[in-house]
């Protein structure tokens, strides 16, 4: 047996997931592998297409169901955003499969052009994004992937947070006409949404009302935005707590009420702050005119401070304690 | 349709290619004229795709991943139909759809390329679907010999080998000429044809302005359980004296008189091919 990891959570933050009746689920890396499986087998124009990928992709159970359904290109990521493209062109709904830092960086220039350009719904599956490799370094880190494709015209950017926004974002990858990018990474999720929560493209999710603090989070990082509106009740504050997980159409609607109504707005991803959801968010208040007290949290530009994704996650703040506090230090 | 009468339509399409780049004030003028018979007999004699049957899933599929030899692909798709010939002079305008690499806003376009080393990929996952499906369309794209650089192209060369994609063929223009200059100068690729077969293709060798031996490698493919390969020997600024063979009508833009000039001797090459 190897050391287990770092957990993601201190014994005060499982505490308060417990006092919230939050549940672990699996990784949204697993929630899409059985999705996807199943809706394949469903519909046999659904190919997935990976480099040297499915067990990363958690999709060997996938190639042996439906061997005629997935295609292997080998360590070649830029071949597989143009055969992902080339099968969508003719009529196959083609998911392609690569860890996010190799996909939106080494085949930019693909997804650019063959996907997004040629308008084709191809869509393209970023496993193992942000810090999720963290200890493998900044080679295997997706810091970047928000910031590139929220400039590249005609591509819808989902960032699920639990397993239910990942089913969902890949039952709408999957009827989708036009390119997606769906991003997330490895590790187990607490489940975050009631049962009855609807999902829609471009629509946040608010997890929680209040009007003190606005924490608007995307990703694997919600979680720790809505651990920390739970421990600020114990500071007498009312945390809105918003589940981006649209990136792009962003939901400025929801931005500028938060804006508006809450005294302060924190914005949490698991992104470079350039570039990301923070400076969009920045973006849209900016023009219309809302300036209240404001802080992205993310990661500096900076070469990321080495360690598991959870010593990474606590080092840069994005924990329950951690946000509790810029909160706190927001609104002196 | 004739060889003879390929011929001169090819001279109409010279004529066409150089007055679009002409009205453009931009364009790619050498790996035009260097392309212009491969892509005359693939519309004419090759592709099963029309204006008519450009919708249908079974149509052949073809990508010039060579993008920027769009002029040349604009004037044979006008001339087969797919869109007035009076477009032509839109080439490059404000808000027109006939940018200067070609786009699917154009009929008879299938993915929009002009980066360098897309194509081939783009074609595979093209014939990858026809297998799945068990349908009969075959995928042609069109390369530069410079694009060879690229190394997404080994990559696909890799991948269509290893799925015995006989369905798809790769026709190299082989004009050895790139914006800079020889491409043996820029960067060294020969022997193409050695390299193509240790990939695991079949490939052909010809003379790119050849009808006869153009149809007879692009007819069929070449081999059952193998990607086809056709290195199209060529001449860059092919049809036009000063043009060809010189590196800098690669994207030269010809002036009011070489235009003249230019016509003048593909009327006399016009009127040569009638009496003969």
């Amino acid at each position: 047996m190897s050391a287990p990891a770092p957990s993601m959570f201190t014994p005060a933050a499982k505490a308060m997931a417990e006092k919230l009746g939050l549940k672990m689920g699996r990784a949204n890396l697993d929630e899409f592998a059985a999705t996807l499986e199943e809706l394949a087998k469903a519909n046999p124009n659904i190919v997935a297409v990976t480099s040297d990928s499915r067990g990363s992709g958690k999709l060997a159970p996938f190639g042996k169901a439906l061997p005629k359904q997935i295609v292997e290109v080998g360590i070649a990521e830029q071949n597989l955003v143009g055969i992902t493209a080339g099968l969508a062109a003719c009529g196959k709904k083609s998911f392609g499969v690569s860890p996010g830092c190799f996909l939106t960086a080494r085949s930019l220039e693909q997804i650019k052009n063959d996907v997004c350009y040629s308008d084709v719904p191809a869509v393209l599956i970023g496993i193992s994004s942000g810090v999720s490799y963290g200890a493998l370094g900044t080679t295997h880190h997706s810091l970047h992937d928000l910031a590139v494709l929220r400039a590249i015209n005609n591509i819808t950017i989902l960032v699920p947070a639990d397993n239910f926004e990942t089913r969902e974002a890949i039952l709408f990858a999957a009827k989708a006409t036009k390119p997606v990018f769906v991003r997330f990474g490895k590790a187990a999720m607490f489940g975050l949404h009631k049962p009855d929560t609807k999902f829609e493209v471009g629509k946040a999710v608010q997890l929680r009302d209040g009007n003190n603090v606005a924490f608007i989070a995307t990703g694997e990082t919600v979680v720790h935005a809505l651990l920390a509106a739970g421990q600020l009740v114990e500071r007498g504050l009312n945390c809105r707590v918003l589940s981006m997980h649209t990136i792009k159409p962003l939901d400025t609607e929801a931005i500028l009420k938060a804006g508006r109504e809450c005294r302060a707005v924190i914005t949490v991803e698991e992104h470079m702050v350039n570039g990301g959801l923070g400076e969009a968010c920045a973006a849209a208040l900016m023009q219309a005119g809302v300036s209240k007290p404001f802080r992205i949290v993310g990661f500096p530009d900076e070469e990321t401070v080495p360690g598991a994704q959870a010593d990474i996650f606590r080092h840069y703040g994005i924990s329950m304690e951690g946000l509790s506090e810029t909160a706190l230090q927001l609104l002196k | 349709m004739t060889d003879r009468e390929l011929q001169l339509k090819a001279v109409h399409l010279r004529k066409k290619t150089l007055e679009a780049i002409y009205e453009a004030g931009a364009g790619h003028t050498g790996g035009g004229l260097s392309c212009l018979d491969i892509l005359n007999v693939l519309y004419n004699r090759v592709l099963n795709v029309s204006p008519e049957t450009f919708s249908s899933p079974t149509r052949d599929r073809y990508v010039q991943s060579k993008g920027h030899s769009v002029e040349a692909l604009y004037a044979v798709l006008a001339d087969r139909g797919f869109f007035p010939e009076a477009d032509l002079k839109t080439i490059c305008h404000y808000q027109s759809h006939y940018v200067g690499h070609p786009t699917r806003h154009i009929p008879g376009i299938e993915m929009n390329t002009g980066a360098l080393g897309h194509g081939l990929p783009i074609c595979i996952g093209m014939a990858l679907a026809a297998k799945m499906d068990g349908a009969k369309f075959r995928v042609f794209t069109l390369l530069g010999d410079g694009e060879l650089a690229e190394g997404s192209n080994w990559e696909a060369a890799l991948a269509a080998a290893h799925y015995k994609l006989d369905n798809l063929t790769a026709i190299i223009d082989h004009n050895t000429l790139q914006i800079t200059g020889h491409t043996r100068d820029v960067m060294s690729n020969e022997p193409l044809d050695e390299k193509w077969r240790a990939f695991g293709w079949a490939v052909k060798v010809v003379n790119g302005h050849d009808y006869a031996a153009l149809t007879e490698a692009l007819s069929k493919p070449a081999e059952l359980g193998k990607p086809t390969c056709v290195i199209a020997n060529t001449t860059k600024g092919r049809g036009v004296s000063f043009m060809e063979n010189v590196a800098k009508w690669h994207h030269g833009v010809p002036s009011e008189a070489e235009l003249k000039q230019a016509l003048a001797e593909l009327d006399a090459a016009e009127a040569k091919l009638k009496e003969g």
